[in-house]
């Protein structure tokens, strides 16, 4: 790291920190050295965003043009065969519509088992609740290369091979391992004053549930479905097993397929690449607040 | 991930109407978790059932023919060269993902929140974040090939440009041996470096201030107020970070997979892989198996580790105090 040598080293003269020590907020706003960090840390953001700035200047080149003028030239003209190659190659419309179908289905689906199952841990203080937690967080570790060959078969045994059906029920399982144990801990701190309230009106459990908690812990569940949507939308390692036909395939898995196939030049692969994190990085930005925040609750929780 | 706040409140709170009844109140929260009970065991504990036991047999998968063979699975991995480089790389995937993104995560959270931030104000502060935490919103296939094609030797951008400043003979970034290991690592470390720098600069949120003026005053430089205030501050955040990140390392796939998929000559392979190829390519399913158990085996044991370490390390503080 650059910093370390550019930031206000430890020994300094006694003399400075006596001066240092008289005024502080002065002090933070002089200086050459802050100019220094922040060029570091400037450079290093530079050298984070360099693979998309690679690829948007070779998204829109044409082949012959990559080869002569090599990847960091700039586009002479604006050349979108590529981009329309990959669209049609893989059918994109057809890609995007299947993943935003699972992991909406997903989200929604995963979301409400977290809430169910934490109402009964959370607020219910079902017992053993503790061992739940604890099998919900091993489930949550365990590797998906230790249940795919089993869910391959039955997913056969029952109909649903490359079933989109097979891959949503798998992850509305896996995410709301997650979710439960997120959520139980939420509920557990639920005032019991609003839910004995509601007992003593003549509220049945079914009406607390969707009257009184369903509203004070939207917040958590829209993070929550954030949460389910993107890490569903970025999986590979099931989709790649489960769905195994080009019509039922999502992006990843379908730009993953067309490695090493002979049209996917370097502009295509540029084309394909960006195409296929447009979504992501819309999605990103529309949440982007609501996903600091979750970010947060996931990590104190 | 265990500074899980178990729901379990010091005062069992009682609700006068059903205190009563003979039954205990939670057997009426029961059919809440019927949904969710079904749902695991058909989708986490009974495949993982059967996956142990597939692991005892020898099995081409499909319709062929199951054949009990007991632990010979387990015993076959014992001398198989391919299985211990996989665990062996699996090391490499943890230095990669967990110790260089914790350690580099701390000190960019660091000077972002404690030094940036102060100095030109948070928009700056959150403006670079947002550039870390971007490979992290990817996905993981797509962030590889796009990689994939920028390290191809041949037409990829690294290469031709430093073949246009002179060099003639770049290295086959993915493709040779020696180089293929260190080359998925850098792209690892790129992926993941966002994580640890947005968790820590939520965690040095909750840091009160008034301990780094009063460590300033008494003229502790910033490496000092580092070390003595950041650090153990934020150590519950390391301990999640530390523990979902190592979780993750040693179930690494896609990137294997779409970057090399385990080669040149087993170079890359990773424990996950090396299943998924017994399963699905060498149609050894009863050994695919096995080799997923083991990874299983090693995660939790990992996972306890860090869990008492980090309940040791809690007991330590308050006992300090």
């Amino acid at each position: 790291m650059a910093t370390d040598t550019l930031t206000p080293s430890v020994d300094e003269s006694p003399a400075g920190q006596v001066l240092r020590a008289t005024r502080p907020d002065q002090r933070h706003r002089r200086g050459v050295a802050r100019w220094f960090v922040l060029a570091a840390a400037g450079l290093f953001a530079l050298l984070m965003l360099a693979p998309f700035v690679i690829m948007l200047l070779n998204a829109f080149k044409s082949p012959a043009e990559y080869s002569q003028d090599g990847p960091l030239s700039w586009p002479t003209h604006l050349y979108l065969d590529g981009v329309v190659a990959f669209w049609e190659r893989v059918d994109f419309p057809q890609k995007l519509l299947n993943s935003i179908w699972i992991s909406t289905a997903v989200a929604i689906g995963g979301t409400l088992l977290s809430l169910l199952n934490a109402y009964a841990i959370g607020v219910g203080r079902v017992k053993g609740r503790l061992w739940i937690i604890m099998l919900f967080l091993l489930a949550n570790m365990l590797p998906q290369e230790a249940l795919v060959y089993p869910l391959f078969t039955m997913a056969q045994q029952v109909g649903l091979s490359n079933s989109q059906w097979s891959v949503i029920i798998i992850f509305t399982v896996i995410q709301s391992a997650f979710g439960t144990y997120l959520l139980s801990s939420v509920l557990g701190t639920f005032p019991p004053a609003l839910l004995e309230a509601a007992a003593l009106d003549g509220a049945s459990r079914w009406q607390i549930l969707w009257k009184i908690v369903f509203p004070v812990v939207r917040p958590t569940l829209s993070v929550l479905m954030i949460f389910f949507f993107i890490w569903t939308w970025n999986e590979f390692f099931i989709p790649l097993v489960m769905l195994t036909t080009n019509d039922t395939q999502t992006i990843p898995i379908a730009l993953a397929s067309l490695q090493g196939d002979r049209m996917m030049d370097a502009t295509t692969t540029n084309a394909g690449a960006l195409v296929s994190l447009v979504p992501a990085v819309i999605f990103f930005l529309i949440f982007q607040r609501t996903l600091t925040r979750g970010v947060t609750a996931g990590a104190v929780k | 991930m265990s500074t899980v706040q178990t729901p379990t409140p010091p005062v069992e709170r009682a609700l006068p109407a059903r205190s009563r009844r003979s039954r205990p109140r939670w057997v009426a929260y029961l059919p809440y978790l019927i949904p969710g009970a079904l749902a695991f065991t058909v989708v986490i504990l009974i495949p993982f059932g059967m996956n142990v036991y597939y692991s005892l047999f020898k099995w081409k998968g499909g319709l062929a023919p199951m054949k009990f063979v007991g632990l010979e699975n387990y015993a076959a991995l014992m001398g198989d060269e391919q299985f211990w480089t996989s665990f062996r790389n699996s090391i490499a995937m943890i230095l990669a993902m967990v110790v260089v993104p914790t350690l580099i995560g701390l000190v960019l959270a660091a000077v972002l929140f404690d030094y940036l931030g102060r100095r030109f104000g948070g928009g700056v502060a959150a403006f670079l974040r947002a550039t870390y935490y971007l490979p992290q919103i990817l996905p993981v296939a797509v962030a590889g090939v796009l990689w994939n094609w920028i390290l191809n030797s041949q037409t990829g951008a690294l290469n031709v440009v430093l073949r246009s400043i002179g060099i003639d003979d770049p290295p086959n970034w993915l493709g040779s041996t020696s180089s293929a290991l260190p080359t998925v690592m850098a792209v690892l470390v790129w992926v993941q470096i966002g994580y640890p720098v947005v968790i820590f600069m939520s965690a040095l949120q909750r840091v009160d201030p008034e301990l780094y003026e009063a460590a300033e005053l008494d003229g502790a430089g910033w490496w000092r107020r580092f070390g003595a205030i950041t650090m153990p501050q934020i150590r519950p955040e390391t301990f999640v970070v530390v523990l979902t990140c190592t979780v993750a390392a040693l179930k690494v796939f896609g990137p294997i997979y779409v970057l090399t998929r385990g080669g040149p000559e087993s170079s890359t392979l990773v424990p996950s892989y090396y299943s998924y190829l017994n399963f699905f390519d060498k149609s050894k399913v009863g050994y695919g198996a096995a080799v997923a158990t083991v990874l299983t085996l090693v995660i939790v044991v990992v996972a306890l580790v860090i869990l008492t370490l980090q309940a040791r390390a809690e007991r330590r503080e308050e006992g300090g105090r």
